[in-house]
């Protein structure tokens, strides 16, 4: 087979300034094909965060003098960023939490769960990681109210007719991701926010792999809730992201009690913080935060904007679906195997099986070979069912792979199926 | 190949996997316990037909990569016809020589596993030690009467 592909000499961003790419894993150099699990740090972001932490910090809103105000300024400044990448309309419609599960949880418990009552129904997809599963199965249980799934197709695309058909007048609250972190798959955000707005139902995103790959624009989709996982961003573990309608937000109680989020507090009565503070309890990963807009910085450049950054992530998004094709071209020549997820709109993600090696040990025999892949269900049981498989091999691109990181994984899998023959 | 994949995936391995010992079901099952390894998906069942204190059958089944699958077959190679006290006692030996931190201690016995030996390379990759010991797990659940196992 022969492809019509640009030509790649360089990664997008160079290898070099990710440390940890250039570590040698079991006597080889590293293809790091696992950024969909947690991608890399670039050098300059855990840079910026150290010198942040040794020469500006101290705890935010708190303190009048100067170390906290600095800091407080670095924290909020971040707040800014995001609320651009999303393209939100006000900045307090964002909110630092500790992880993208944690944001769908806040919802779940804020939102959902004083709003449901008997009979009524969250509408998820077959696609989703049990993160933006089993938080709707809590709130669910806990009012009467029951999750259902919305059948996929066999390429991996979602079935718009039957989540269609599963919408109706009960239908409180619709869940999906924007893109599966387990085949690829893009989803029409847009286009299923609508459907889901014309029942009344309020409609949560989950963005765990769409941040680092593609242009959000929140309120273009519509979306009521959008979740980020920083570390999936290139950013540190420990934060992430919740975006909520400023309505939403206002009128939902908070998830958590502690400092910071109250505006004065007595033993019988404590009135809370106005936005976002009402939602971030406690002194939140300040380092973590500030590291986030380091990485932003280093993924659009210095003064970047709207504009810059949109056109920076699409330029990702493209690179990486070229480098997926490549992959997956080299990929199809191998004789057994097969590729899961061929829908017309696919993000860099390469789930495969080899009918002669369980993912399990194609996952260590790759690793030996200094090719790091996720084997496995990829928190999505559900879906590893429908497939009809129990795990697959799941390599992962980002901005930092190229096509020789493809040509090792193609290798890497051959010499698995001769071990196997 | 490098040297640890050769040590990992050996010939007995391959044999087990390729070609399964006592794989199926078992009509008279006396014990029956099923286990799961939730990290990666591994499930597999073990069915005994125990008699008089003695191992008369043994059967396993399920789905799982090269290492689980090979480790449950030679299992039922070793354990058929066993009083249950050897195959408890094998059980013990065989967590000695997948688990023992100390090299030495592990080693030890290596010399009476048979072909079971050839699941020692498992050591060197902690994460798929749990894959070569969920069929030993699901026997030792199995003989005491309980129905699951897990390696976690």
């Amino acid at each position: 087979m022969i492809q019509e592909l640009p030509k790649i000499s360089t990664s997008l961003f160079p290898k070099s300034d990710f440390p940890n790419l250039l570590t040698a894993v079991n006597g080889q150099a590293l293809a790091y094909l696992d950024s969909a699990a947690s991608a890399q740090k670039p050098h300059a972001a855990t840079e910026a965060t150290t010198a942040f932490v040794e020469h500006q910090y101290a705890n935010v809103h708190r303190g009048v003098h100067t170390l906290s105000q600095l800091a407080t300024d670095a924290y909020e400044l971040v707040r800014d960023q995001v609320k651009v990448v999303l393209n939100a309309a006000d900045r307090n419609e964002i909110i630092f939490t500790k992880g993208c599960t944690e944001s769908i949880n806040l919802v779940a418990q804020s939102f959902a769960r004083p709003l449901l009552q008997p009979g009524d129904e969250i509408l998820l997809t077959e696609l989703e990681h049990h993160s933006n599963i089993v938080p709707w199965q809590l709130a669910a249980e806990a009012s009467g109210a029951k999750v259902i799934a919305a059948r996929i197709h066999d390429n991996g695309e979602l079935d718009l007719e039957d989540f269609k058909a599963k919408l109706n007048s009960r239908t409180k609250i619709v869940a999906f991701t924007h893109i599966s972190n387990a085949l690829g798959t893009i989803l029409p955000a847009k286009e299923m926010t609508e459907m889901a707005h014309a029942f009344g139902a309020t409609v949560l995103i989950d963005g765990a792999q769409s941040g680092p790959h593609a242009a959000i624009d929140v309120q273009e989709i519509g979306a009521d809730f959008y979740v980020l996982s920083i570390h999936k961003m290139y950013g540190p573990t420990g934060v992430g992201v919740l975006y909520g309608k400023l309505n939403l937000l206002e009128a939902m109680p908070p998830y958590q009690g502690g400092g910071s989020m109250i505006r004065s507090v007595s033993f019988e009565e404590t009135t809370f913080a106005e936005l976002p503070a009402k939602f971030e309890a406690g002194t939140p990963n300040i380092a973590g935060v500030v590291g986030l807009g380091a990485t932003l910085d280093y993924i659009a450049g210095p003064n970047w904007n709207r504009d810059s950054w949109v056109r920076r992530v699409t330029e990702i998004g493209n690179y990486e679906a070229v480098v997926r094709e490549y992959g997956v071209s080299q990929l199809a020549e191998i004789e057994g195997l097969s590729v899961y997820g061929d829908a017309e709109e696919m993000a860099g993600i390469i789930s495969f099986t080899l009918k002669t090696v369980h993912p399990h040990d194609l996952g260590t025999i790759l690793d030996q070979h200094g090719v790091a892949v996720r084997a496995g269900h990829h928190c999505c049981q559900p879906l590893m069912k429908r497939l009809g498989v129990p795990a697959t091999a799941r390599a992962s691109i980002a901005a930092y792979n190229d096509l020789e990181d493809m040509d090792r994984l193609a290798s890497a899998v051959i010499a698995a199926k001769e071990i196997f023959a | 190949m490098s040297w640890d994949l050769r040590d990992l995936y050996q010939e007995t391995i391959l044999d087990h996997q390729k070609h399964p010992r006592g794989k199926g079901a078992l009509e008279n099952a006396t014990h029956t316990a099923t286990g799961y390894n939730p990290l990666c998906g591994d499930k597999v069942t073990i069915q005994l037909a125990v008699n008089d204190g003695k191992i008369d059958e043994i059967r396993f089944d399920g789905e799982g990569c090269a290492i689980c699958m090979s480790s449950a077959s030679m299992m039922t190679v070793s354990l058929q016809g066993q009083p249950v006290s050897d195959a408890e006692e094998l059980f013990q030996r065989i967590q000695k020589f997948l688990t023992a931190n100390d090299e030495s201690a592990a080693m030890e016995d290596i010399d009476t596993l048979g072909d079971l030996a050839a699941l020692g390379g498992v050591r060197r990759l902690p994460v798929r030690i749990k894959c070569a010991n969920l069929p030993w797990h699901t026997f030792k659940s199995a003989i005491q009467g309980e129905q699951s196992a897990k390696t976690e």
